[in-house]
């Protein structure tokens, strides 16, 4: 069905077409709507759901723990400082190994106190071994909640579906939405990989572990991440297969002969999408490579790819607050310090707190790659000093 | 109510050979209350002494599933438990009917996970949380919390030459859990064993959210000897320093009353976490402080017996 909707309105509807079994959550700008909307289809019997109106997020992701263990389908969804203090609890969810289904309206982490889109909240819980995906359009936020349930059971991982807070979350965008009933069939009955409430075989979930086993506790949760990327390729491949579209763990716009590409995540590549047009139309060889999963951090696939450009602006929506830029550039230096071909890297920050990012923006970073050089280590896009 | 003889046939689900100190209350009543909860069980419990003695992989004395996930995090994640029922209920994915227990210490109910619990209560998720009480964060070295009594020396409280231990007294935890209007609230104490068992057998039938507090006294935290924990635990009911009783159905029920009402002082001496209060100059006065308020309290709770509290 081909329908008008905000990022918040997607969501909730992939949440309606996925129809889970348990959503705890709490309300917070700029995801509020999307669980809202979904208290309306638990109103109206228009979902099998129980939905738990917990009184903070800290209580939302303990009780998904709890349901997610229980043997139930769980979903929620915030936001910046809902997450925030949801962090202890992620670590929790990661290491018991719950595919708990989680969307954020990514926003910018106080203080000073900021509503708006950028990436410091998700990025701020990325060693808590949470799958994430970032969408760069309303289209993909639903598409990606839907594929991230599947991923997430296949994996026995949690996961995040981040879509650009207000960018995204309140932006109207024309989607294209499947039928229920294929969602529900394609992704299936739950099936847990264990279950407290089985009496016939008693567990104890989240044992004290000393120094004897929790590392190796550790080491089969990293296992689980390493071997997380084939499960995102194999599920986006029978996604693509069943619904005739589809995305990929690393996207490229206009790269074929590319020198300079920028690499980012996010709404903020459409902007990008329109600056490599306008430069391909003035001859200059540039494009795009777009991140959609930060997690597992997918390696195997970005050092070969951005080894063939001579420069790579790395486009940050969050900044480490290290004086060494943002997370993107941090771990592509990494990923490429050993590669036999390494490209140019140049750190940009751009868009805290909602800040516009322009095509010109865009252009203007774009002219700094195709140079090679810039006078700043780090350049913050478009701040006022 | 169970009998003792029916009790001696009943399986034991905490099972012995964990790793609690000689003499904790708290690995007392945990036995107890599982031994008196109609089966099938399903247990949270919270970071704290009882997971670390009980649970440390691979070994675990709970023969009920149980699950642990944070600190403060009992009653939060028995919401989502006790969702989850509802939901496979609802489906035809469960058939049986479960009981289920959220354990915490008075850190994680009084202060930490206070907010998860009034929440939890709040919504009306039907389980029975129960607060096993030894007044202070004693898993992480005996440091004050808000179920700490009034002049009692702990680490984060302790009794220096010019502060005398905790000023200020206790946080009336059941009290807060009435006025969330749970189905049945009540408190006991190990000591009274067969009175404990039989307000988990209540608190489970009632028809919502139950609590339960129980005093389990700590050898290391309160400084006695480990041999004395049924004792002092009784010496806490017939001082009515912790008075027993429960509410349902709008009505207070005091279920013990001690035939001589034995000064507070009496209670007070056998521990070492009062000791300053004997002999030191100014002792006497929180003493009296402390007999003033039991008694205040105990005489509340008499006139609370009388009426009818029901919205």
């Amino acid at each position: 069905m081909i329908l008008a909707k905000t990022g918040n309105e997607a969501l909730a509807l992939a949440m309606k077409h996925i129809n889970p079994d348990v959503v705890a959550a709490y309300p917070i700008t700029p995801s509020t709507e999307i669980v809202q909307i979904f208290s309306t289809y638990v109103a109206d019997g228009a979902v099998d759901s129980e939905f738990v109106a917990v009184e903070s997020e800290h209580s939302a992701m303990a009780a998904c723990i709890g349901a997610a263990a229980s043997g139930c389908r769980t979903m929620t969804a915030t936001a910046s400082q809902g997450l925030a203090l949801m962090h202890e609890m992620l670590f929790i969810a990661g290491g018991l190994r719950l595919p708990i289904v989680m969307s954020v309206a990514s926003r910018a982490l106080s203080s000073p106190l900021n509503i708006h889109g950028d990436h410091s909240d998700s990025l701020a819980s990325r060693d808590s071994g949470w799958l994430q995906f970032f969408c760069e359009t309303v289209q993909e936020g639903y598409d990606t909640l839907i594929q991230a349930v599947k991923i997430a059971e296949r994996a026995s991982l949690p996961a995040i579906c981040a879509i650009d807070g207000f960018i995204l979350s309140h932006c109207l965008e024309r989607i294209e939405t499947f039928e229920e009933k294929d969602v529900r069939d394609w992704l299936g009955p739950y099936r847990a990989s264990y279950d407290l409430l089985d009496l016939k075989k008693p567990i104890l979930v989240g044992p004290a572990t000393l120094q004897d086993y929790y590392y190796e506790f550790k080491r089969g949760q990293i296992e689980g991440m390493n071997r997380a990327l084939p499960v995102i390729e194999e599920v986006q491949a029978e996604f693509r297969k069943r619904f005739g579209r589809g995305y990929d763990v690393v996207e490229e716009y206009r790269t074929e002969d590319a020198e300079a590409v920028l690499f980012l995540m996010g709404s903020a590549c459409g902007t990008v999408r329109e600056a490599v047009d306008a430069l391909r139309l003035a001859g200059k060889k540039v494009g795009m490579v777009k991140l959609r999963v930060y997690r597992p951090w997918p390696h195997q696939l970005l050092k070969p790819l951005l080894q063939r450009f001579k420069a790579v602006g790395v486009l940050d929506r969050a900044d480490t607050v290290s004086s060494w830029g943002g997370h993107l550039f941090t771990e592509l230096s990494s990923t490429l310090y050993d590669a036999p071909q390494r490209p140019k890297l140049l750190s940009y920050v751009y868009g805290l707190g909602g800040k516009e990012f322009t095509p010109e923006d865009a252009a203007g970073i774009f002219a700094e790659v195709l140079s090679g050089s810039k006078p700043e280590m780090v350049t913050y896009v478009g701040v006022r000093s | 109510m169970v009998g003792i003889k029916e009790l001696c046939k009943r399986p034991e689900l905490f099972s012995s050979g964990h790793r609690a100190c000689a003499g904790c209350g708290e690995a007392l009543a945990v036995r107890q209350i599982l031994l008196a909860a109609p089966q099938p069980v399903v247990a949270v419990m919270p970071t704290g002494c009882l997971e670390i003695f009980s649970s440390i992989y691979p070994h675990s004395a709970w023969q009920v599933p149980t699950i642990h996930t944070a600190f403060e995090t009992s009653a939060s994640t028995a919401s989502g438990v006790e969702a989850a029922l509802r939901f496979r209920k609802k489906m035809g994915r469960l058939q049986e009917e479960i009981n289920l227990i959220a354990f915490g210490g008075d850190g994680g109910t009084y202060d930490i996970g206070f907010q998860a619990l009034s929440g939890a209560m709040e919504r009306r998720h039907k389980f029975l949380y129960i607060c096993t009480d030894n007044e202070g964060y004693m898993n992480t070295g005996i440091q004050r919390s808000s179920a700490t009594p009034y002049g009692a020396s702990t680490t984060t409280s302790p009794a220096g030459d010019l502060i005398p231990g905790k000023t200020q007294h206790r946080k009336d935890i059941v009290e807060i859990m009435i006025a969330h209007d749970v189905a049945y609230a009540g408190q006991t104490t190990v000591a009274l064993w067969r009175d404990l068992m039989t307000k988990v057998e209540k608190a489970l039938a009632a028809p919502g959210p139950s609590f339960l507090n129980v005093l389990v006294p700590c050898p290391l935290g309160w400084g006695y000897r480990p041999g004395e924990t049924i004792r002092i635990s009784q010496l806490a009911a017939d001082t009515c320093f912790w008075p027993i009783y429960e509410f349902a159905d709008g009505r207070y029920k005091i279920n013990y009353t001690p035939k001589e009402k034995l000064p507070v002082e009496e209670f007070l001496k056998t521990q070492g976490r009062f000791s300053h209060l004997f002999g030191a100059e100014g002792g006497r006065a929180i003493v009296a402080e402390l007999q003033r308020y039991v008694d205040a309290k105990w005489s509340l709770l008499q006139k609370k017996q009388e009426a009818l509290c029901t919205p």
